[in-house]
């Protein structure tokens, strides 16, 4: 037989028909949905009077807009209420199971997805949002889709696909210290620019990556969208199943080891030919930083704001002039040391449990520094409780910060959380996009350690220097 | 939602000539509450259109030079990068345009792109710089965009540019069919797919 990718392993046991000279019908297995890019779905369905095909493949969340402060109340923007509203609604009437506001386990679409088992190898997963993608850390096809293709998978379960080309990236090594699974990504987005895996799909590997939790490697497959993939994802194994084993519900013994033994062929076979590879050695990677306006706009924290001609493709000079203006820095200045207003920690990047105890190991015993507004959000319920189990909240609080309710939040600044015209957030979300943040907002994304040393010293900060042992 | 069919639009153009425009520019994310696809035109590049105050209007900004009229945006690569909003194709149908000419799409953009039938035409840079410069030098500049033949023609210069499109997309655009009537179509194959794989309903 043919080698394959793993990409093509999963693709190919989804197609229910290829269309000659046309995309294939690609069977999604599991469909999550949210209130922002779910009700005009909804209102094609009902224009034609078609029920959902299978509601019980499609799981609802309410997080993009709503607050993080007082959920228990109802939500102050009216819009925003009724479109939560209308998710609920939605949900009822096409029996769709709903993890709505105030409910135990409610969060960010793509941290509930796995906290709560619906994730596992070897799915077809879509969700009207580009950072679906964060799922292939299970080996799975993730991918975000528009409202059409939402309405479309309602209707029939399935989309019109064209199969995309397969890249694979190996990263290889011991990591230097300070630098986390968000450093990996953003430095091999800045490699590649904004738009250099436009077309197509990542596959992640080699031992740095192998050595990853899952929550870690969530966040690299988060941000392959950033680089114009459409989505990327990570062979599973052993790390892959015990977290699975741990967050799955009531499964026998039994079931357990044949359904692995099965996940275990989930793998890319070996002389397998990928059409575009890369390599990276993981001692190269330093804490990065943004310093423009898109993601491909980074460099590590203790250097220095490029020049035009220096980086590869990082847009023609008037777009590259445009973002420095925006974003008020010059071409040869070092970012450190530079003055940060605002630290934000959450997002379906870094909103985990892991990103929670990285910040807190840095901010322990320590004060937020005076100038900072610090917005501390959890990506679900479960990491809220969890932060306040293992003590984390104790440590934030006392070192002045206080901790908000789950949501996207200031990540795409939807709700109230949002920055201030010309303000500086050091963020641990996935986009530095201009007013992502709030209109005139300057986003520098970084890792979460590296936030908590901006959060403690009030500057651009590596957080090495912060870093005990 | 049926789809206007689209077959050959000749219009004079809207230069871009901005590299990665976000689908967070041509939407704002706070624009995006509304629960039906209609009037997101109004906010296209809002906060580009407008001055910080968010109200006075950014005379600089193109869509806001009255020499600058047309059916045809021109911009710069990886145009609709992203959020995967289609909100953001709703609002630049909705105000009026029904091409978007750049060197290169996001995907995701692209297929909502076509999915709305705003048709995506993606030209060699060299060939997108030119066309800049021309419809910047003048703006009465006409260009022809001829799907069937798959070709942008310019009569002022001669010029014919071919280009790529997915031959059932192409379909699905001059004839105004949408992918959902296809799904839907194909549900007999579907039921026989999960039956095969043992999938419950």
């Amino acid at each position: 037989m043919k080698a394959k990718t793993l990409f093509d392993k999963i693709w190919d046991d989804h197609v229910v028909y290829s269309i000659e000279d046309g995309p294939d019908i690609l069977y999604i297995d599991q469909h999550y949905i949210h209130e922002v890019t779910s009700p005009q779905a909804f209102n094609g369905l009902e224009e034609r009077g078609i029920p959902v095909f299978r509601p019980s493949r499609t799981l609802a969340t309410a997080d993009h807009n709503i607050p993080t402060k007082d959920q228990h109340l109802p939500i102050k923007d009216e819009l925003s209420r009724l479109q939560v509203e209308k998710l609920t609604e939605n949900c009822r009437k096409h029996n769709i199971r709903l993890f709505g506001l105030n409910h135990p386990d409610n969060g960010i679409v793509h941290v509930i997805g796995p906290e709560l088992g619906f994730t596992k190898p070897g799915m077809t997963i879509v969700c009207g949002d580009s950072h679906t993608s964060t799922h292939g850390a299970f080996g799975t096809i993730a991918f975000g889709i528009g409202t059409s293709e939402v309405e479309m998978v309602l209707a029939s379960q399935c989309l019109l696909q064209t199969k995309p080309m397969t890249m694979r990236i190996t990263v290889n090594g011991d990591l230097n210290k300070g630098v986390t699974s968000k450093d990996i990504i953003m430095y091999i987005i800045a490699k590649l620019s904004s738009g250099g895996a436009t077309g197509y799909f990542v596959e992640y590997c080699g031992n740095t990556i192998e050595k990853l939790s899952m929550e870690a490697r969530m966040t690299i497959c988060n941000m392959s969208i950033e680089m114009g993939a459409r989505g990327g994802l990570i062979a599973p194994d052993n790390i892959t199943f015990e977290y699975l084993k741990e967050h799955s519900k009531k499964v026998k013994q039994s079931d357990w080891e044949s359904t692995v033994q099965q996940w275990k062929n989930l793998k890319s076979d070996a002389g397998v030919k990928f059409k575009r590879e890369i390599s990276i050695t993981a001692s190269e990677i330093k804490p990065m930083i943004t310093f423009g306006t898109n993601p491909g706009m980074a460099i590590p924290v203790d250097g220095f704001i490029p020049g035009s001609g220096e980086m590869d493709d990082k847009g023609g000079d008037a777009s590259f002039i445009k973002s420095l203006d925006y974003m008020g820095f010059k071409p040869g200045e070092q970012i450190s040391g530079h003055t940060v207003d605002y630290v934000f920690l959450g997002s379906c990047t870094n909103g985990r449990i892991e990103d929670f105890r990285a910040f807190a190991s840095i901010v322990k015993g320590r004060q937020k520094a005076p100038g900072i507004t610090a917005l501390l959000v959890p990506g679900s319920k479960k990491v809220e409780e969890q932060v306040k189990k293992e003590g984390l909240l104790k440590i934030l609080n006392n070192a002045g910060f206080e901790l908000r309710q789950p949501g996207c939040s200031s990540c795409l600044a939807m709700n109230e959380d949002k920055i201030p015209a010309g303000k500086y957030a050091v963020s641990t979300s996935n986009r530095n996009f201009e007013g992502r943040q709030g209109p005139g907002a300057r986003t520098l994304l970084a890792s979460p350690l590296t936030a908590a040393a901006a959060a403690i010293t009030g500057k651009i900060t590596n957080p090495v220097e912060l870093m005990n042992n | 939602m049926s789809k206007e069919k689209f077959i050959i639009l000749e219009s004079t153009c809207i230069p871009l000539p901005v590299e990665n425009v976000d689908t967070d520019q041509i939407i704002p994310a706070r624009f995006l509450t509304a629960t039906t696809r209609q009037g997101f035109g109004e906010n296209l590049f809002r906060d580009w259109r407008y001055l910080k105050d968010g109200i006075s209007v950014n005379n600089t900004f193109i869509l806001n030079n009255p020499s600058f009229s047309g059916k045809i945006l021109v911009t710069g690569k990886n145009f609709g990068c992203g959020s995967s909003r289609e909100h953001a194709v709703w609002a630049i149908y909705d105000y009026g345009f029904r091409v978007v000419i750049s060197s290169f799409f996001a995907d995701i953009f692209m297929n909502n792109a076509i999915n709305n039938g705003l048709l995506p035409v993606r030209i060699p840079e060299q060939n997108l710089q030119n066309l800049i410069h021309l419809v910047q030098k003048d703006p009465q500049t006409n260009v022809r965009v001829n799907l069937e033949a798959q070709t942008l023609e310019i009569p002022a210069t001669g010029e014919i540019i071919g280009f790529e499109i997915n031959r059932f997309k192409k379909e699905c655009l001059i004839n105004g069919f949408n992918d959902i009537d296809y799904l839907i179509n194909a549900r007999n194959k579907i039921v026989e797919y999960e039956a095969k794989k043992g999938l419950t309903a």
